[in-house]
């Protein structure tokens, strides 16, 4: 006869069996339709490029790799840097950190003030936020553009008030991104930062003060310290898609100013190179997951301690 | 001193958080104004008409790619959710088991990777499954959208499951329901709020998706959001605007509802 102990692990055991049984449809449909490519994209990476696109199955080549930051001389061969791959890199580092300040600056006093609200009020301003968070970023980004286009509200503001005598071309330049992104991902930003400025105790603020702290003093001594939990999680939250940022550059920046979602696209379309937007891809990919990693260890270092 | 010394207060921070409500508010009332314009242009204001509505509800591309958006929306957010309630009822309320990290990673990692790693990983393999059996029809983007459309739809009904009363289950089992019962009287009732919101949020997210839409559709299958990415590359007419404000209030209805249902506390 079994023994209760027996029982019971077989007990666990059907339990365990079970509760696979019962995730295995979404892990299913995941692997076919989201991981799984991404490793069939690994291998394509590792492809000689076919002529007309796509690869030559099997015939393997590091040409792919090579081609993120180097070129070949099409005449002898000379391997050089690819200074139009550094520059989209550099271009798409540089905006996705300077959307992330953007968004800081703009952000923080927005979640303080959200949080500095009665608290019944305080989800009437946070659904406000939330709102733009789910409206089409296409849309956004088409709202963007009638903003700052030459004929737009802003010139045509600006020069009636005398500030500039005619439209500035904002449209088609890294201006536009860099606005269009701030616009697109302020949201994200915002909502981390209100979830740890909404944990702030203002005790410790009151001691400051009575301890003759200036107002500017209490802010980076007291509540950037508190919060920082949720600047770290905003910033990461803005850069990650900024750097991977397809549609907001495509339609404002126009074609000459790529990013990196953009020379992806490229290398499927006209560039006909699969192997090296699928290396390029790859890359993106281990960029945002460093990131992420920052975050998780971020997370986890404050998460445990005190609440 | 005048006026009484609040420890909340920063200088200037009112200020700039208005600046910013204003800034995420005037693109879109822009868009929004413009989308009743009479004339021909997003710029020149000429009156109001109605007439961009009537010629975007006329416009048979624009009815064809409304459909399918709504198509794919619907059968991927209906999908997505009912795979993701079994997934969420697999990995909560448990001692850790085997596995269960993994699971964790394995459904949310659509979440981590850029939209356009995963645009051209799909269509790297979907173009080589079209090639091999020669179908080109709408099941590749019902595919991808399902996917994505997983994690979004497991977040809200995992949080609702976790927060969940044991004791009424444990009740339902001492009075000798069966587990099937239990699950159908008791769990499921206390867990429809967060199966709604789940697939709510499923829905706009498959609704709103452009990129990988992009990247997947055949010819001829445009949805709402690629149409309206191939227009923005010719000469735009109020007609962009009236369809991007039908969409937006589709959005904030949703939005709102979502809102709603998860403001009730279990």
């Amino acid at each position: 006869m079994a023994t209760p102990r027996e029982i019971a692990i077989a007990a666990e055991r059907r339990d365990i069996r079970n509760r696979w049984l019962l995730s295995s449809p979404a892990l299913l449909i995941i692997a076919l339709a989201a991981v799984g490519p991404l490793f069939v994209m690994l291998l394509y990476s590792f492809m000689l490029k076919g002529d007309y696109g796509d690869v030559k199955p099997w015939q393997f080549s590091g040409d792919g790799w090579f081609g993120v930051f180097l070129q070949r001389d099409i005449f002898d061969d000379t391997l050089t840097v690819a200074d139009a791959h550094i520059t989209i890199f550099w271009r798409s580092v540089k905006l996705s950190l300077m959307t992330t300040l953007a968004t800081l600056f703009l952000g923080f006093p927005t979640a303080y003030f959200i949080a500095t609200r009665p608290p019944q009020r305080r989800d009437i301003w946070l659904f406000l936020v939330t709102i733009p968070f789910w409206t089409n970023i296409l849309i956004r980004t088409f709202a963007m553009q009638e903003v700052i286009r030459n004929e737009g509200i802003v010139n045509s503001v600006m020069v009636w008030l005398g500030l500039i005598s005619a439209p500035v071309q904002i449209m088609y330049t890294d201006w536009a991104i860099l606005f269009g992104m701030a616009y697109v991902y302020l949201p994200l930003m915002v909502l981390p930062l209100y979830a740890s400025m909404e944990k702030i105790d203002f005790r410790l603020v009151e001691a400051g003060y009575d301890l003759y702290a200036t107002r500017l003093q209490v802010l980076r001594r007291i509540i950037i310290p508190l919060v920082k939990p949720g600047i770290i999680a905003g910033s990461i939250l803005v850069f990650i898609p900024s750097l991977g940022a397809y549609v907001t550059p495509r339609v404002l920046g126009g074609g000459k100013n790529m990013m990196l979602g953009n020379l992806i696209e490229l290398q499927f379309g006209q560039g006909r190179n699969w192997p090296l937007g699928a290396a390029l891809s790859i890359t993106l990919m281990i960029i945002v997951t460093l990131a992420l990693l920052v975050y998780v260890r971020n997370a986890s270092k404050t998460g445990g301690g005190h609440g | 001193m005048a006026r009484t010394f609040s420890v909340r207060t920063q200088p200037g921070f009112t200020f700039i958080a208005m600046l910013c409500f204003f800034l995420l508010y005037l693109p879109i009332a822009t868009l929004v104004v413009y989308a009743f314009n009479s004339g021909q242009s997003v710029a020149i204001w000429e009156g109001f008409s109605f007439r961009w509505f009537e010629s975007a509800w006329n416009n048979r591309a624009v009815q064809e790619a409304s459909i399918r958006s709504i198509f794919i929306a619907t059968f991927a957010a209906i999908v997505a959710t009912f795979v993701a309630t079994m997934a969420a009822l697999a990995t909560t309320r448990t001692a850790p088991y085997p596995g269960l990290t993994f699971k964790y990673a394995f459904i949310n990692q659509p979440l981590m990777v850029p939209e356009i790693v995963t645009a051209v990983a799909l269509l790297i393999v979907f173009s080589r499954i079209k090639v091999w059996t020669g179908y080109s029809g709408i099941a590749y983007l019902l595919a991808a959208h399902t996917a994505f459309c997983i994690p979004f739809a497991y977040l809200p009904i995992r949080a609702r499951l976790e927060n969940m009363d044991l004791t009424l289950e444990r009740a339902a089992a001492d009075l000798y329901a069966t587990p099937w019962n239990a699950f159908k009287r008791v769990t499921l009732p206390l867990l429809w709020p967060g199966i709604i919101a789940g697939f709510m949020l499923a829905f706009v997210i498959s609704l709103d998706d452009v990129v990988i839409t992009e990247f997947v559709k055949s010819g001829g299958q445009e949805t709402l959001p690629t149409y309206m990415l191939g227009q923005l590359r010719r000469i735009v007419t109020p007609e962009i605007n009236a369809i991007a404000t039908v969409f937006l209030l589709i959005s904030v209805a949703f939005v709102t509802m979502f809102f709603i249902i998860n403001r009730k506390k279990p």
